[in-house]
């Protein structure tokens, strides 16, 4: 690379430079994006114990969790690329199946089958699928000529709609928009035609009043129409966006103090320690909180794009984007539904919320991450 | 593998350089909506934080802060030796707060399991779910709650979401029956009391549930409820109360201090047992009423939380009516008690004189009528009937010739002088008046012109004339202060304020007439002739008396009345009034006893023991006075 051989001709000023980054490209590990996420982890930490009601038992769980994320994170960073994109349908195929096992033999809370047991720990197959989606998708399209035509847009949204389907049978329809999402951003970098875009956008405007009718569930109905009017229903399902609403606004620009916040201290907010620790957060720290957190998710995602656009292979920047822009997904949806903009979907914010599995999932993705950042220039035949 | 190799043929034909274009270009596009998204999110928290801060920080204050009523306590109410008779007691309720529980019918089965809850608490709980109330306030479902139940509550408290342990003060009247009909009760407020609240009252009454229903308890309502205080409580989601911020007292209800004496309404309501009848001793410097009395009586703390359907039904449905106070709603013809008062009326306008004597052969007859009006004694008292004789004997014909020269335009203002046909006055609700008629009476309510008939009927208390205990008690007071009247009085102290009775004088006559009077009045009691002469034997005080027997049914011209034909009910009701000591008369009481027959065999001995335990306790009260003087005197 041209940079490089800039860098070699300038042995003076360059080599402390270049040897750290030798060290970090050993370890194959990004130090920006890691930097990113270590500031975010230990925001989420201080958010988290005030959220939970000063629970050390929580904070700790979530540091195991931060830990086996970081491990998962260091592994995936090691793993070849080259490797991934050869294996991906089998990951992809390992992951449906474990999807339909899930609805045969899945175990499950609050009318909802979601997680496999293996006897000494449980997770959720969603959780491998949302990495296998995209990673099939980044590799199938790699693989064919760019942009693609017709056939290939038709055979990928099929792959990422079977599993996005299984998921809804769950049901869990957060995971499943997410899951859709990721595979369709794949899509979309991958060149998907404009006309396609537009011509959907329209299709869909128009399936709304079907869906409505036809697919959605009465509660999903229900979480919607709360949004367009939370005030309808004090009691029931607008509760809960009448009071993060709520907690968000009278943190006003400074915050009530951190533990301080009324809202969520005295238990008037839902769900404060998992979906809606955003709310705590806009509380206790105010916007200047809100503003700092969000500047951290904007770097990481920045940083994610920068290592997506300077990636080795079209599999790698395909990847690298998908998984920096489904973040983004999730940040967006999470601080959207709290805050009111979007409807309550349950998605947990990354990072932050008191997460299992999910976690590890996401910090291996940015492992992946790492991974392409730290790629050789692939040797191609 | 599938990807990958299906498609190798075409591997030579990718244009390297021109996918990253444009896989970068769509990661550009990517950016930039990234950006533009985290816009829109700051967009949305400047509105929510900044712009509509001040909503949103009042929202999240009332969330947390609820302004609580703090109930004042109600103000306690003792007898004239502080004796308490009607006190509040600390007591457990149990109580929902609907707003917080999820399901309401689930909740009370649970409940139902865990404490002792009737059809009445369910009934009472949701007439009370039914009233105007504030929002999240609690409506009691069961008082009184054990130890026992108060544990299987706690214990099951996660199950039990919006239900409530409160402790409350609760009124109690420790003696029971033997004030109900004075001191009356308190109750819930029902719906009509509710409507009847201005905003002020109703702001006045937040946190309490019960309001006086009858008695001095709801005469004195006001002054016993207190003023409602108030606190500002942080509460959590689930409604608990986390801490108290702010903190107005209340202000409690003032104390009331009763005339009345517990001895000498235990001794009236003992001489009453197993009758009806009414009691009414006044002191009679004051007008204060000393014992009150009504049987047969009820236990007012059934009333206080809610009385059952089924209590209240025996209650109400009784023959003996034991929810009238007689002593102010009870009406009786008052017979021959009010000849005393005809006696000084008489001699005072000089219509009879001491020296006047008429014959009496057992009957009165009318100028130009063969209509005779009998003498209770069947051949007369004689023929040399005087004022005195006629007062001690209670000889009818008497005073028949005395409302016939009297007439009735000077009979009435004399009755109505001495309080007749008017509310007394008295410190109790739901006073009636009686009827004391006058021509114009007459000709409102029975639209007929007044007979002379009329007037030998209204002299011996019988016709029209209707009076209540009450009005009797008042009467007997005010001949023995001399035509001194008072309003009577229950309460002397409303907290530290003594009531105010002033006297007033309606009747004025010479000192001799009354002198005359009263020794006929005595001589009643302590003479052998005396119509209450039982009354009076082995006294070391000396009473003035007038026995009255009131006909409950009318009897022919000529039929005798049999007492053994005629049914328990329909007996003649047996009456006294009497004041004592004559000397200076302390305590004037007034007796009814329904169905008793003669005033003189039921009726004057009731008055007597209240005058036993009266001068009984005086003599204590002196005693102990001296052993003060000399104390104070040596010190």
């Amino acid at each position: 690379m041209k940079g490089q051989d800039f860098v070699r001709r300038l042995p003076d000023s360059g080599h402390h430079f270049k040897s750290a980054t030798s060290i970090w490209r050993l370890i194959h590990l990004d130090p920006l994006l890691l930097l990113a996420l270590l500031f975010i982890s230990a925001y989420g930490l201080v958010v988290l114990y005030s959220a939970s009601g000063h629970s050390q038992f929580m904070v700790k769980r979530q540091l195991i969790f931060f830990a086996l994320g970081y491990i998962a994170m260091l592994a995936a960073a090691q793993i070849n690329l080259m490797f991934i994109e050869r294996f991906s349908f089998w990951f992809y195929l390992l992951g449906v199946v474990l999807l339909v096992l899930v609805l045969v033999i899945g175990v499950g809370a609050k009318g909802a089958q979601r997680w496999l047991s293996l006897g000494f720990i449980r997770f959720q197959p969603s959780e491998i699928v949302k990495l296998a989606v995209p990673i099939t998708i980044a590799a199938f399209f790699s693989a064919r000529i760019l942009p693609p035509r017709f056939i290939h847009v038709l055979i990928a949204l099929g792959l990422i709609l079977l599993p996005a389907a299984l998921i809804v049978k769950q049901p869990d329809l957060g995971t499943a928009i997410l899951v859709t999402a990721c595979g369709l951003i794949g899509l979309f970098l991958a060149g998907l035609p404009w006309r396609y875009i537009i011509g959907t956008v329209i299709v869909i405007a128009a399936a709304i009043w079907p869906m409505w009718h036809f697919v959605m569930h009465d509660y999903q109905k229900r979480r919607v129409l709360t949004l367009l009017d939370p005030e309808v229903d004090k009691l029931g399902a607008g509760w809960n966006i009448i009071q993060s609403k709520t907690a968000i606004g009278s943190g006003g620009w400074e915050g009530k103090g951190w533990m301080k916040g009324t809202q969520s201290q005295l238990d008037f907010l839902p769900e404060s320690h998992t979906d809606f620790i955003i709310a705590v957060l806009a509380e206790e720290f105010g916007m200047i909180g809100v503003l700092v957190l969000m500047a951290g998710y904007f770097f990481l995602i920045s940083r994610g794009l920068w290592i997506a656009a300077t990636a080795q292979s079209t599999f790698s920047r395909i990847l690298a984007g998908s998984i920096s822009l489904t973040f983004m997904v999730y940040v967006f949806v999470n601080i959207g539904m709290v805050s009111g903009l979007l409807p309550i979907v349950g998605v947990p914010l990354p990072l932050v919320s008191l997460g299992g599995t999910s976690l590890i999932s996401l910090l291996f993705g940015f492992g992946l991450l790492m991974a392409i950042a730290t790629e050789r220039k692939r040797v191609t035949v | 593998m599938p990807f990958s190799d299906i498609d190798n043929d075409h591997r030579h034909l990718k244009d390297i350089k021109s996918e990253a274009r444009l896989v970068c270009s769509r990661i550009t596009v990517g950016f930039a909506v990234v950006a533009l998204l985290f816009a829109v999110l700051m967009f949305r928290f400047y509105n929510l934080q900044i712009v509509n801060y001040q909503d949103y920080i009042t929202r999240a204050e009332s969330n947390r802060i609820q302004v609580q009523p703090v109930p004042p306590n109600r103000g306690l109410i003792f007898d004239r030796n502080g004796v308490l008779l009607a006190e509040n007691r600390p007591s457990y309720t149990l109580s929902i707060v609907k707003e917080r529980t999820p399901n309401l019918e689930q909740t009370l089965k649970v409940l139902a399991e865990l404490v002792d809850v009737g059809e009445d608490d369910l009934s009472n709980f949701y007439k009370g779910l039914k009233q105007r109330r504030r929002p999240y306030e609690s409506v009691p479902l069961r008082y009184h709650l054990t130890e026992n139940e108060i544990a299987h509550i706690a214990v099951n408290e996660y199950a039990l979401e919006g239900v409530e342990v409160e402790a409350q003060l609760v009124r109690y009247y420790p003696h029971g029956e033997l004030f109900a009909h004075t001191i009356g009760y308190v109750g819930r407020i029902n719906e009509r009391e509710l409507s009847s609240f201005d905003d002020l009252t109703y702001q006045r009454y937040s946190g309490t549930h019960t309001i006086g229903k009858i008695g001095v308890e709801k005469y004195y309502e006001s002054e016993l409820l207190g003023e409602v205080g108030s606190q500002h409580v942080e509460v959590n989601a689930h409604g608990r109360v986390l801490r108290t911020l702010e903190r107005i007292d209340p202000s409690p209800g003032k104390d009331l201090h009763l005339y009345l004496d517990i001895e000498l309404q235990k001794a009236a309501a003992e001489a009453l047992e197993g009758q009806r009848g009414a009691v009414v001793a006044i002191e009679v410097a004051t007008g204060g009423v000393l014992a009150l009395v009504s049987t047969p009586s009820f236990d007012p703390n059934l009333f206080v939380t809610g009385i059952s359907y089924q209590n209240y039904k025996e209650l109400n449905e009784s023959p003996d009516l034991p929810l009238l106070n007689r002593t102010i709603q009870g009406q009786y013809p008052p017979g021959s008690v009010l000849k005393p008062m005809f006696g000084v009326g008489g001699l005072e306008t000089g219509v009879v004189t001491p020296q006047w004597r008429i014959r009496d052969p057992g009957f009165y007859r009318l100028e130009n009528s063969d209509r005779r009006y009998r003498d209770w004694k069947k051949y007369g008292h004689g023929n040399q009937v005087d004022l005195h004789q006629a007062i001690v004997e209670s000889c009818d014909t008497y005073f028949y010739d005395l409302s016939v020269r009297m007439g009735v335009d000077r009979m009435h203002p004399l009755g109505a002088a001495f309080g007749l046909g008017e509310r007394t006055g008295v410190d109790i609700p739901s006073e009636r008046a009686g009827i004391w008629p006058s021509r114009i009476w007459k000709k409102a309510v029975r639209g007929m012109s007044w007979f002379p008939g009329d007037s030998l009927n209204m002299s011996i208390g019988q016709g029209d004339v209707l009076a209540t205990p009450m009005q009797l008690g008042v009467l007997a007071a005010g001949l023995a202060a001399r035509g001194v009247m008072h309003e009577p009085r229950v309460v002397e102290f409303v907290g530290e304020e003594k009531t105010l009775t002033p006297p007033r004088i309606t009747f004025k006559a010479r000192e001799e007439n009354w002198d005359y009077v009263t020794a006929a009045m005595e001589a009643v009691v302590h003479s052998p002739r005396g119509t209450a002469k039982i009354s009076g034997k082995d006294a070391n005080f000396r009473m003035a008396g007038k026995t009255g027997t009131a006909q409950v049914i009318g009897i022919a011209q000529d039929a005798v009345y049999d007492r053994d034909k005629i049914h328990e009910r329909n007996r003649d009701h047996a009456l006294y009034i009497a004041f004592a000591p004559v000397e200076k008369p302390q305590v004037a009481i007034a007796v009814v006893v329904e169905n008793g027959e003669h005033g003189s065999s039921t009726a004057s001995p009731v008055a007597r023991k209240v005058f036993d335990i009266w001068f009984t306790r005086e003599a204590e009260r002196q005693a102990e006075r001296e052993q003060e003087a000399l104390l104070g005197l040596s010190p």
